[in-house]
């Protein structure tokens, strides 16, 4: 599904219909979206951190760390991306974005593992830190290498599968649209956890506790990992 | 396995936990004393109220060998699973992870499918424990939010140091010792943690050459064994403190933190006073404003229970000369909602109960008197029957209602303080709104000769098998 997104984002760059870009945008905003649903990427500590200090600013100050943290994985993926874009063939980038996102969805689904990082006594850098190391963990990062890889194949489309482009002209154009999709997932993804640790907050904090985690937390990560497996099919057949 | 939703057993707070279903099963650690030809297991008693075997042993996992000594064990997975730093919420509460202090050996025990018919799954033998972990002799258990930790008394050589270690929460492969800094600290005996503090506690009471043969008196007198409390940053793993209760007070075990985990206190039993073989509770508590604000940890000790005078006659050799019994507090356990506190006098027979709603003073609310050195007092299911042994391991429902409790400490301090021989039991107790406890007369368990009960588990959880980060 995120392939023809990816096109079309890569079309931004070469300045083509508007209509046809604004999909691929709503992707990458829904696809931050779904990382702040999961309590696992950071509203529920956020919540934690609130109820612990026994005040809501806890919250809020968990909040910009929690998102800095998140939006650094995404750029180091995707920077990552476009560096290696530089210097492998087309074909080379494809197979290794694939085996690297069903890699890691397969192992996720065998392995329940998190980063061993974080605890109830951190400030913002802790946060940040914890935020970039679940993030780069779960793949978040290399989710958006797709839309990389496929940016700067939009920027040169008519050398994409060339070994050695000619890149130097294309750079602003590479770069500048793997920061948009950073910042609209890091939007994305702010946005839900703003939301859901204010909420589960005051709902907590009102007295009702957190028993609502109990039924209401499914697995994510489980639903996550089949995500990886099939945008790695994805990009494949693409 | 991974679940859609969160284990049904896992509580965000201590609050959700105490309004938990009742416990259908209990868990039991049963030990054959090393060359009674016997093999150690798990025991599973029926603990359903409404159920027709109530009360009854129903169900016997037996390992492959005896005397591994099986003292404290725990769930590979618990509460602390929610924790928001590291969260396994779709984990299951199923395998009981149970160590032998004298084999150093580790079994891993499957609880499903079916409850009554725990299987062993895995065992890791004490060379690989020792191997990978320069530990012996693991001890106490207790589920982490990212990983199983297991504390060891001493080194393969049955010296110090003994310490912590881990175990992979899915695997159970050993991932080797988990100090980066020990500080001065040497002897082990427990541990627990404040989650919601990032604080690791650890307590003192001898290396394995000073316990495998029985309390030394020579040690003890000199005051060689642990008497100090150790504090640990759990995020660095670096010793901060050592908080040292004084020579006299001679070995400093079971820890018993709050549960919420925005308190930030404790409570741990002292066995014996060499001043006059009193025991004591301390509590250990984080003075905030101390150091300037950056805060301290210390303790201070808010109960006595004092010596009992004794005809010399009716006394093992070992307390002859004093005259008197000790009331030997080896364990304690606090109730999920942190206001009762239960302390077993395993010396006198005695199970106290105490309000501990103010933890700096607790008031003595209930006592109930079974075994016992000298008294040897009967249950009152069968009040013909004098018991040996006494209260020794309690563990509390998380509803705080039932309490359950076994009666031998150690096989070879067993026979120093009961030389006629333990014969195992396993008695509840029911708990009152207003401080009160009283004994099931319908709940003894009697277990055969020369098979000893330890620590219980109950299923789901109990009061000692959670943390949580959520208050």
């Amino acid at each position: 599904m995120h392939v023809s997104h990816v096109a079309a984002l890569a079309g931004v760059a070469q300045g083509v219909d508007i209509t046809v870009t604004v999909w691929p945008w709503l992707m990458l905003l829904g696809l931050g979206a779904l990382h702040g649903v999961n309590p696992g990427m950071g509203w529920l500590f956020a919540v934690a951190l609130g109820l612990q200090q026994g005040e809501r600013r806890a919250v809020w100050r968990a909040l910009p760390p929690l998102a800095a943290g998140h939006a650094m994985a995404i750029t180091v993926a995707v920077a990552v991306a476009i560096g290696l874009g530089r210097v492998l063939p087309a074909t080379a980038m494809r197979w290794g974005v694939v085996v690297a996102l069903a890699g890691l969805g397969v192992w996720q689904l065998c392995r329940h593992r998190h980063p061993r990082y974080g605890g109830m006594r951190v400030g913002a850098r802790e946060l940040t830190t914890w935020s970039f190391l679940v993030a780069t963990a779960h793949g978040a990062g290399l989710m958006a290498a797709p839309f990389a890889l496929q940016a700067q194949c939009g920027a040169n489309a008519i050398h994409c599968d060339s070994s050695h482009a000619a890149h130097h002209g294309a750079v602003a154009a590479v770069t500048a649209p793997a920061l948009a999709a950073t910042a609209v997932h890091t939007v994305g993804y702010l946005i839900v956890t703003v939301l859901l640790a204010l909420v589960v907050h005051r709902h907590a904090s009102g007295g009702a506790g957190l028993s609502v985690l109990r039924r209401a937390w499914v697995n994510l990560d489980m639903m996550w990992a089949v995500a990886l497996v099939l945008t790695a099919a994805a990009v494949a057949v693409a | 396995m991974t679940r859609w939703t969160p284990d049904p057993t896992f509580y965000p707070s201590p609050s959700s936990a105490a309004q938990a279903p009742s416990e259908a099963h209990a868990y039991v650690a049963l030990l054959a004393p090393g060359g009674n030809g016997q093999r150690d297991g798990i025991g599973v008693v029926d603990t359903a109220v409404d159920s027709p075997t109530f009360g009854r042993l129903v169900g016997r996992l037996d390992f492959p060998q005896g005397g591994n000594e099986l003292h404290h064990f725990g769930w590979n997975a618990c509460s602390s699973h929610l924790c928001p730093y590291a969260p396994h919420a779709h984990a299951e509460r199923r395998y009981l992870v149970v160590p032998g202090t004298h084999s150093s050996r580790i079994h891993i025990v499957d609880t499903k499918p079916d409850p009554r018919a725990p299987a062993l799954v895995k065992v890791i033998e004490g060379e690989e424990v020792m191997r990978k972990t320069g530990y012996a002799a693991p001890h106490t258990v207790h589920c982490g939010p990212d990983a199983i930790y297991l504390n060891a008394l001493g080194a393969p050589d049955g010296n110090g140091p003994g310490g912590i270690f881990t175990l992979d929460h899915e695997t159970f492969a050993v991932e080797g010792r988990w100090e980066k800094d020990r500080g001065p600290q040497e002897l082990s005996y427990d541990f627990f943690w404040h989650l919601g503090h990032d604080t690791m506690i650890t307590s003192e009471w001898g290396t394995p050459n000073m316990v495998t043969n029985g309390v030394d008196p020579e040690l003890l007198l000199a005051g060689k064994y642990g008497h100090a409390l150790h504090v640990w940053n759990l995020r660095t793993r670096r010793h901060e403190q050592t908080i040292d209760l004084g020579a006299d007070q001679q070995m400093v075990l079971e820890l018993r933190p709050a549960h919420d985990p925005r308190s930030a206190h404790g409570f741990v039993g002292v066995v014996l006073s060499l001043t006059d073989l009193s025991s004591s509770i301390f509590v250990w508590f984080l003075d905030r404003e101390a150091r300037g604000g950056k805060g301290e940890w210390k303790a201070r000790k808010v109960i006595t229970i004092s010596a009992e005078p004794a005809d010399p006659a009716l006394l093992p050799p070992v307390l002859q000369p004093f005259g008197a019994v000790p009331p030997l507090v080896t364990d304690i356990n606090l109730s999920v909602d942190d206001k009762w506190l239960y302390v077993s006098c395993w010396g006198t027979g005695e199970l106290r109960r105490y309000d501990v709603s103010d933890p700096f003073n607790p008031v003595f609310t209930g006592s109930v008197r079974i075994g016992g050195i000298v008294h040897r007092t009967a249950h009152p299911g069968t009040p013909d029957t004098p018991r040996n042994g006494a209260p020794q391991m309690v563990e509390v429902s998380r509803d705080g209602r039932r309490v359950y409790v076994t009666n031998s400490l150690y096989s070879p301090w067993d026979a120093q303080f009961y030389p006629d021989g333990i014969c195992g039991w396993m008695v509840k107790l029911d708990t009152t709104d207003d401080g009160g406890i009283a004994l099931d007369p319908n709940f003894m368990v009697e277990f055969e000769d020369g098979i000893r009960p330890h620590q219980v588990r109950l299923a789901g959880g109990d009061a000692s098998s959670d943390s949580f980060c959520f208050s």
